[in-house]
């Protein structure tokens, strides 16, 4: 057999990002900022706002077929792999790498939670984190989650690119399954390095969030 | 047949022709020019690419035509609803209100004029705001269907005329049919742009309407309307079943309506406060930035025609 399976998959998922490819255009159609400023090449952290399921499917639809295979969205385990069939979906269509996600019944985790992250950036792939851990309310932004801090701290030649999107939560928010067509924006920001210290690193990428969602005023949505 | 074809060549020709005389005269400019050109060379390229798509489709087929202009309201349809304000709300309301889309074509093609001339004023009217009210949510109700009635009228109602010309069948004294008044309409409604913007930017000393849109002028709009009326002149007896007197009427109604469409348009571009619809045409901004005078000619054009030739 000249495919064997991890051939297969990496076909599956290239079929797979091409339909996501068309339907984003069509459907949605994006106003993309600065693209050359997105890293295809690892190992680099791809930090986004989190607003809907849309976001990965754009994000991954922005890079060259030939480096889907290196691209890879953390995402948490309870919710991507609570069935085997999504399990399945998830880490070979997808790519993605499971985070545990703080326990609800308070045990602690089994082992340090961003050890598969850490794995990857080893590897040289490229990860995509939202750091805001939940796609929340659509179109606004929370608090970002520190564990991003960690990555950086232990890859500090890895570069942190911060993306903001908008309109993606618009189009598909969470809790629907009706896509209703929006024109959304990327705005890539210039990349971030590690300076030695966690608190400012976390407050630098705020900033540069801040930063870009204002390069625009976006349209009324509640 | 082969007329037909002919006269509907000779037109398109021409089109790119005079397409490749500005390509000439803009690059001279952008040679000589000490100023940042970057922009002019931008939308002239995108001219290549919006009559090379619009000339493909026209020969191809009518359906193929049908269908690029139902995508042309569609992706108008879109920008319009990401730039407005917008309830949460009413998600179900704005898909159904993209559905509008393919019926109203269906119609088109379907050559039901009864139909095509009521679906969008009187069905859609009355179905968005009970659509709406379905979402229990009155705060905003007014704002909302009133917004998305007007889109759907300017983008979708207004647009589908344009291709709905398209549909009339050839007769004896316009053997170009209903393509060649669709070739008309299309061609003068762009070049009157073009023309105005030029006469403006040479000539432009007496605001019009400094309100809404700070750029144009008297000069402008006089040296548009003057061009725009000439070359109707000379087009109509190839591509129309016009006389001189109904050409000359077309080649008054066409840059006067494309003016007014375009000045709406920049009204709502003010109240929004944004520059551009959108970024999908470089060099010129959004689609809706680009059909913005043939959301008030076609409508007209299209009942000037039907009314004294059909």
């Amino acid at each position: 057999m000249l495919f064997h399976a991890q051939g297969r998959h990496l076909m599956l998922q290239k079929a797979f990002y091409i339909v996501i490819r068309v339907a984003v255009l069509f459907l949605l159609g994006l106003n993309v900022r600065r693209k050359e400023l997105l890293p295809v090449q690892g190992p680099a952290i791809i930090v986004a706002n989190h607003n809907s399921h849309l976001d990965t499917m754009v994000l991954m639809a922005l890079m060259p077929l030939s480096r889907l295979k290196d691209i890879k969205p953390v995402a948490a385990a309870d919710y991507f792999f609570s069935s085997p069939a999504k399990a399945w979906l998830s880490e070979h269509v997808l790519g993605i790498i499971p985070v545990e996600r703080q326990r609800k019944d308070g045990k602690e985790r089994s082992k340090d939670p961003l050890q598969g992250c850490y794995d990857a950036l080893g590897d040289g792939k490229v990860l995509i984190l939202f750091p805001e851990g939940s796609r929340g309310e659509p179109e606004q932004m929370t608090n970002l989650k520190k564990g991003v801090s960690y990555l950086a701290e232990r890859f500090p030649q890895a570069p942190v690119v911060p993306v903001f999107t908008h309109g993606l939560g618009k189009a598909l928010p969470r809790g629907s399954f009706l896509l209703v067509p929006f024109f959304c924006d990327i705005f890539i920001g210039e990349p971030i390095t590690w300076e030695g210290n966690r608190i400012q690193f976390m407050n630098t990428l705020q900033d540069r969030f801040a930063a870009l969602s204002g390069e625009k005023t976006f349209a009324p949505w509640e | 047949m082969n007329l037909q074809l002919q006269a509907l060549h000779w037109a398109l020709i021409g089109i790119w022709g005079l397409l490749a005389v500005a390509s000439v005269i803009v690059y001279a400019i952008s040679r000589r020019s000490s100023k940042d050109m970057s922009e002019l060379v931008e939308r002239t390229r995108s001219w290549w690419v919006m009559v090379a798509i619009f000339t493909v489709s026209f020969l191809v087929s009518n359906t193929l035509s049908i269908v690029v202009f139902a995508l042309i309201s569609f992706l108008a349809l879109k920008e319009y609803f990401s730039m407005i304000p917008t309830r949460r709300a009413d998600r179900r309301v704005l898909f159904w209100a993209y559905l509008a889309v393919p019926v109203q074509y269906f119609w088109v093609y379907d050559n039901y004029y009864g139909m095509f001339a009521v679906f969008i004023p009187v069905y859609m009217f009355l179905f968005l705001p009970f659509a709406s009210l379905l979402t229990q949510q009155t705060e905003g109700f007014l704002k909302a269907v009133g917004t998305l009635n007007w889109g759907l009228m300017l983008c979708v109602f207004s647009i589908s005329h344009a291709a709905f010309l398209l549909i009339l069948p050839a007769t004896s004294e316009n053997s170009a049919g209903g393509p060649g008044l669709l070739l008309f309409l299309i061609f003068l409604t762009q070049f009157n742009d073009v023309a105005q913007y030029t006469w403006g930017k040479l000539l432009g000393r007496h605001k019009i309407v400094p309100g809404v849109s700070p750029n144009k002028t008297w000069e402008g709009f006089l040296g548009g309307v003057a061009t725009t009326f000439v070359l109707a002149l000379l087009t109509a007896p190839l591509v129309t079943p016009f006389d001189m007197v109904h050409a000359a009427a077309a080649g008054l109604l066409i840059p006067v309506a494309g003016f007014v469409g375009d000045v709406t348009v920049s009204a709502l571009k003010r109240d929004l406060g944004v520059k551009d619809t959108g970024s999908l045409i470089p060099g010129h901004g959004g689609i809706l930035d680009r059909i913005d005078s043939l959301t008030y000619t076609a409508p007209l054009f299209f009942h000037f025609t039907r009314y004294f030739y059909y």
